[in-house]
């Protein structure tokens, strides 16, 4: 409950993709659009924009779950909760692609790279004091904070 | 992300805004960041109700629009219109200009004269129009008519575009370009990118490429010409630049926007000694005008009126607390003025029938009654003086000098000696070595570059390289600032031959040869100097080379695109948005240089676009075989 997450209020969500494109970017060698999109391998997202129904959309990822089914699933050890955060990590050296923990993560929030056989999860960006989606959303959909804080934000 | 503007008085007047809580430029601009991917990489088609669709750059998601138009055909779509757009803009101007010299003939206007008899017959001449002992009024009419008809020609071809060198002409009806009339390439351009028409990219750019000609060779270069017959043509003139320019104890005036009509009026208007009078009644020591963006350019060329500032400084004008009143009429004009207008006693007026803008006042102009609604504006300009508010006042001290008022006819003709008035002594210096080469450094000014010195340091790193450099615009006032367009800018920053030159004739390193519809001053600088031999016989293979650091505008991307299909390289500071699709990338930047000589280049280092302009310069040279330059450095 205290751990700082991003959620998306889809009350203001527009599915309007700048969240993945943040995402993307963010996890390029450059970390700058124009350059990124000619990286190879191109840099992968790890946030969806997805349409749920009409005029409704939400921006999903990783939700780091307290009882992380990934975390029980990943056969490896690869998949973990970090002590210290509580966030769900991945340890890319242990990770041997078996995408148990694709298979049970209710949000569909992994993405398979392929080539490496690894598993891709959202990290909350280390190197910035805000994720790049959060600060990427046009209508402020998307927040980091606590539950409490999200609830008092779109006034639940 | 905090931006420094690159000019400590801009810094100081957004402290008074922070302190008052009044949004500028740079904070919308800040609110915006980062700018939609989608929208930056040219790969967002909104262009029917199929969609909005959207390519995935990252090539996971969707790799075409409902109607399944990739990412070559979505961009190369928007970059047409966009080009169209930006032609439209100059060509109104220009048709603004050809009615106004119509109905000056006919004598419906009076409030305007022919200031420019000899050009006016040079360029009827050009029109085919006989000039026999024909009154002046006559030839104005029937050249008016002639060049209206060009407006709603359906087929043949521009007779500006006959300026150009035969080389130019011939590529551009090679490549199925050469404009037939000039509103119908703008309009094409928009019928040839609705949903389901030309979609391949090479062939939709063909539209960019029309309609921007069009723009060049035909609309902007016709608002220049007229200007100069109506307003009289440019001489070097000197003036000062920046927001000093405005005064404690007069009543300040600024005029912003575009179209000389009104602003050239007005300063007729204000040395009437009726409103001068008026002026002192209120307790001012006078009327003080000043210009903004382009039109500042205008007044200044031809009545050395002060440029307050450019593009990004209109906001900053009114927050120093002594302007009252703003007079606009179209292009370039913030929607915010108005509101930074509300802490302020200054009067906004709007003025053209093409844009009204919220919150301000309206007063019509008509050129029929120029003179009188340009006094009526005036009137109340000053009869707000009275309203200023002392406490508010923050005039910051800063200005510089520059010389302005060069044309493609008088530029050289400084140059004197035996030969004037001609190209010979450029062409000349150009072959012996002194300078290498031109440059012309143009367009608007943008929070996106982060110093908001990219002119001034691409412009002093050209001349240092012995690269004269032209200049226009936003650009040109950006430069003025950083004081290089005066004479003694050539002892500072010029290189040794430069300097030579420089020094020989009294001509400043860089020349402001006016507003962004005198970009064409430049396009036929360029056939005069083809004209004149030595150096390349067409403009394509000129040691010439072009710049925009800082565009924003779709007129940039218009201007930009006329330059590349006329054979001269440009470099943009901040991408074309074009960059999600890498054929439309490469064939913008790479490929098209075989039909046309000229081709565009992205670079946002000011100092390292220089240097491409400066490469290319070389090549152009080493293919010419010139004499390597006297005083290269070794």
């Amino acid at each position: 409950m205290h751990l700082k997450k991003i959620y998306c209020d889809i009350k203001k969500c527009l599915g309007c993709g700048s969240c993945e494109i943040a995402c993307a970017v963010e996890h390029s060698k450059v970390k700058e659009l124009n350059n990124a999109i000619s990286e190879s391998p191109l840099p992968i997202k790890r946030r969806k924009a997805e349409f749920i129904e009409e005029g409704v959309s939400i921006s999903t990822g990783c939700h780091h779950c307290e009882n992380a089914a990934c975390v029980t699933a990943c056969m490896s050890g690869a998949m973990y909760k970090d002590k210290k955060t509580d966030l769900t990590q991945c340890d890319k050296d242990k990770c041997v692609g078996c995408w148990m923990c694709i298979m049970t993560c209710p949000f569909g929030a992994l993405t398979r790279l392929r080539e490496e056989k690894i598993v891709l999860k959202c990290d909350l960006c280390p190197d910035r004091d805000k994720p790049a989606c959060v600060e990427a959303c046009p209508t402020r959909a998307l927040s980091l904070g606590t539950f409490k804080e999200f609830k008092k934000l779109c006034n639940m | 992300m905090a931006k420094p503007t690159g000019n400590p008085i801009n810094d100081e007047l957004l402290k008074i805004a922070a302190q008052n809580n009044i949004s500028t430029i740079w904070d919308r601009f800040m609110e915006q960041e980062p700018h939609c991917g989608f929208g930056t990489l040219g790969v967002c088609c909104k262009i029917c109700n199929l969609g909005p669709c959207r390519i995935d750059p990252f090539g996971e998601g969707a790799q075409k629009g409902a109607c399944g138009a990739d990412s070559d055909t979505i961009s190369s779509r928007n970059l047409a219109r966009n080009a169209a757009a930006g032609a439209a803009c100059h060509s109104d101007h220009g048709r603004t200009m050809a009615k106004t010299l119509l109905d000056v003939g006919k004598g419906i206007i009076k409030d305007y004269s022919i200031k420019d008899p000899a050009k006016l017959k040079r360029l009827a001449s050009e029109f085919c129009i006989k000039i026999e002992d024909k009154s002046d009024l006559k030839i104005a009419e029937e050249l008016g008519e002639a060049i209206l008809k060009e407006y709603g020609q359906q087929e043949g071809e521009l007779t500006l575009t006959k300026r150009a060198p035969k080389k130019q002409q011939e590529n551009w009806k090679k490549t199925n370009v050469n404009p037939r009339g000039i509103d119908i390439e703008v309009v094409q351009a928009f019928s040839r990118t609705h949903i389901g028409c030309d979609n391949e990219y090479k062939h939709v750019l063909e539209a960019a490429i029309r309609a921007s000609l069009v723009d060049g060779w035909g609309g902007s270069m016709i608002a220049t010409e007229l200007s100069d017959i109506l307003f009289g043509s440019p001489e070097p003139i000197r003036a000062e630049v920046n927001l000093g320019v405005l005064k404690e104890d007069e009543v300040n005036i600024l005029l912003h926007g575009h179209e000389p009509l009104l602003s050239d009026i007005i300063v007729t208007a204000s040395q009437d000694k009726e409103l001068v009078e008026l002026a002192k009644k209120y307790g001012a020591k006078g009327i003080n005008l000043s210009g903004i963006c382009c039109t500042a350019a205008e007044v200044l060329m031809r009545h050395g009126v002060p440029m307050a500032g450019n593009f990004l400084q209109q906001e900053l004008a009114i927050i120093t607390g002594a302007v009252e009143a703003m007079i606009v009429d179209i292009q370039c004009i913030m929607p915010s003025l108005s509101e930074v207008a509300k802490s302020f006693h200054t009067k906004l007026i709007s003025t053209s029938p093409k844009a009204k803008f919220v919150g301000m006042e309206h007063i019509e102009f008509h050129e029929k009654d120029a003179l009188a609604i340009a006094k009526k504006i005036l009137r109340i300009a000053i009869e707000n003086y009275k309203n200023r508010d002392r406490s508010k006042v923050n005039i910051p001290k800063e200005k510089m000098t520059l010389v302005a008022g060069f044309t493609m006819e008088n530029v050289f003709y400084n140059l004197g000696g035996s030969f004037r008035p001609s190209y010979r002594p450029l062409n000349d210096a150009i072959i012996s070595g002194r300078i290498r080469g031109v440059a012309g450094v143009v367009g608007c000014d943008n929070p996106k570059n982060e110093s908001g010195l990219c002119h001034a340091d691409m412009v002093k790193e050209l001349i240092k390289n012995d690269v004269l450099v032209v200049q226009t615009g936003c650009s040109g006032s950006a430069c003025a600032k950083a004081g290089l367009l005066t004479p003694e800018a050539a002892f500072r920053f010029a290189g040794d031959g430069l300097k030579e030159i420089c020094e020989t004739v009294g001509i400043p390193p860089v020349l402001h040869t006016g507003s962004c519809v005198d970009n064409t001053r430049i396009l036929t600088a360029c056939c005069e100097m083809v004209k004149e031999g030595g150096i390349g016989n067409s403009i394509d293979e000129l040691p010439v080379a072009g710049a925009a650091p800082e565009w924003m505008s779709e007129k940039a991307i218009a201007i930009g695109w006329y330059f590349v299909a006329s054979g001269i390289f440009v470099v943009l500071g901040t991408p074309l948005r074009v960059l999600g699709s890498k054929n439309v990338t490469n064939y913008i930047c790479n490929e098209i240089e075989q039909l046309y000589g000229g081709k565009w280049a992205f670079e946002s280092d000011p100092i390292k676009a220089a240097h491409l302009m400066i490469g290319h310069i070389d090549k152009k040279r080493e293919a010419l075989k010139l004499k390597p330059l006297i005083y290269a450095k070794v």
